[in-house]
């Protein structure tokens, strides 16, 4: 299975000078599925350069599974250059609720006075899901949501393909009750999601220092990223949503606190914009 | 050793307000199994969580002896966390509960079923209180 990142930054585009190394989009990761289906996640800004690499005509339906729909997670959605032929299919799929529908929350984004045209003028096939209790398929991919610690109903995903699990949380809170030492697995926020997981793509947005004044904002810092990882027995971490403020060399810094409290073996990776994760 | 199934995120974020609460509580999932009480129930039960552990539906009711103010067995359909789980709808009782240090206590217990989803039980939570005045050590 190989993964893309196309946007790996936390609440807001960050383009600029400090940013170029690991990039200014917000969240999206694309799964390649050969020729079944185009699988994403998430659609922050990202999606508008993923949306550059389909053709129209390209036939492939493309799913979007978002994670939630705070803006940097779903924003990009409407710069989604295939969401505007009329001959795509496109499906996105996303949490649950119970005050409104996924497509009439979406559908706020695509009205006045935010945007121009409404969701009702897209022209392509598109069609909305709650992502159902326990696994589904797209193509080959075997895919699982769970609700996982964040403000508002929010998912991690987990998807397995040709016996390779890639797992992704990008906005994440798991201690927020506390780094409790004796807590059962079990009783880990996400972990039907992360457990084994061969990639582990995590929220690692804070750093301990920043932590105390941001409890309960529905992040966690580089430390808790790790132990979360060695908790749910992930073999790799990949450190994402990185805080707005964080400049490449800070991020870089972060890199090597995460490689130090991991230990041994293969250190966690900073997610690059345009990286390629091979699972 | 088998596994146990992953909680859900409801009941996850519910053991955590309950382990951070001085009021006793007590946690069960949809099939009606104990998963989880705090410390302060634990000072009422006569035990700890880490020593009693997840019980069975079938066998927490059977450690932890009920009746009825006047001694009669509390019949299941006024235990009030039986109540939100079968009839997914909040109440209460108030009863004498023996803990496992053979105490026996007066106490005061509202439970409420967790719905995840309008149509998705995940669990019961039952929250009590202990009447002091009418603890009553077993003869």
């Amino acid at each position: 299975m190989k993964a893309t990142i196309w946007g790996c930054r936390g609440s807001v585009p960050t383009p600029g000078t400090r940013t170029i190394r690991f990039g200014g989009n917000t969240s999206c990761v694309a799964v390649e599925l050969g020729d079944e289906a185009i699988l994403v996640f998430d659609a922050g800004t990202g999606i508008h350069e993923l949306g550059k690499t389909v053709e129209p005509g390209d036939g492939r339906p493309i799913h979007v599974c978002l994670t939630h729909l705070h803006l940097d997670h779903f924003e990009g959605l409407r710069f989604f250059e295939p969401l505007w032929w009329p001959e795509s299919e496109v499906h996105i799929w996303g949490p649950p609720s119970t005050i409104a529908p996924l497509s009439e929350r979406i559908a706020r984004a695509f009205s006045p006075p935010l945007f121009p045209v409404q969701l009702s003028d897209v022209p392509c096939s598109l069609s909305f899901h709650d992502v159902p209790s326990g696994t589904w398929e797209i193509g080959s991919a075997r895919i699982l949501a769970e609700p996982v610690i964040h403000p508002g109903p929010t998912l991690g995903y987990r998807v397995r393909v040709g016996g390779r699990t890639l797992a992704y949380i990008p906005d994440h809170e798991p201690f927020l009750g506390g780094e409790e030492a004796e807590r059962p697995p079990e009783w880990l926020s996400g972990y039907p999601v992360a457990v084994d997981a061969d990639v582990l793509v995590h929220d690692a947005q804070f750093t301990a220092e920043e932590y105390p004044t941001r409890v309960g904002w529905g992040h966690s810092t580089v430390d808790q990223a790790v132990r979360y990882a060695q908790e749910a027995a992930a073999k790799h971490l990949v450190l994402f949503h990185h805080d707005p403020l964080r400049s490449d060399g800070e991020l870089m810094t972060l890199g090597d606190l995460a490689a130090e409290r991991w230990g041994g073996g293969d250190p966690p990776a900073l997610a690059a914009e345009g990286m390629e994760i091979c699972v | 050793m088998e596994a146990r199934r992953p909680k859900h995120l409801v009941l996850i974020l519910a053991r955590e307000l309950a382990s951070k609460l001085a009021t006793p509580v007590l946690i069960s999932d949809a099939e009606g199994n104990l998963v989880f009480f705090n410390e302060p129930a634990g000072a009422v039960l006569g035990t700890t969580f880490s020593q009693v552990g997840e019980l069975p539906a079938s066998r927490w009711a059977e450690v932890f002896e009920t009746s009825e103010l006047d001694g009669a067995p509390v019949p299941l359909e006024r235990m009030p966390a039986g109540v939100a789980l079968v009839e997914r709808r909040p109440a209460h009782h108030r009863f004498v509960i023996k803990g496992l240090d053979g105490v026996r206590r007066v106490i005061s217990v509202t439970a409420f079923p967790v719905l995840a989803k309008a149509d998705e039980l995940v669990g019961v939570v039952a929250i009590f209180w202990e009447e002091a005045a009418e603890e009553a050590t077993e003869s």
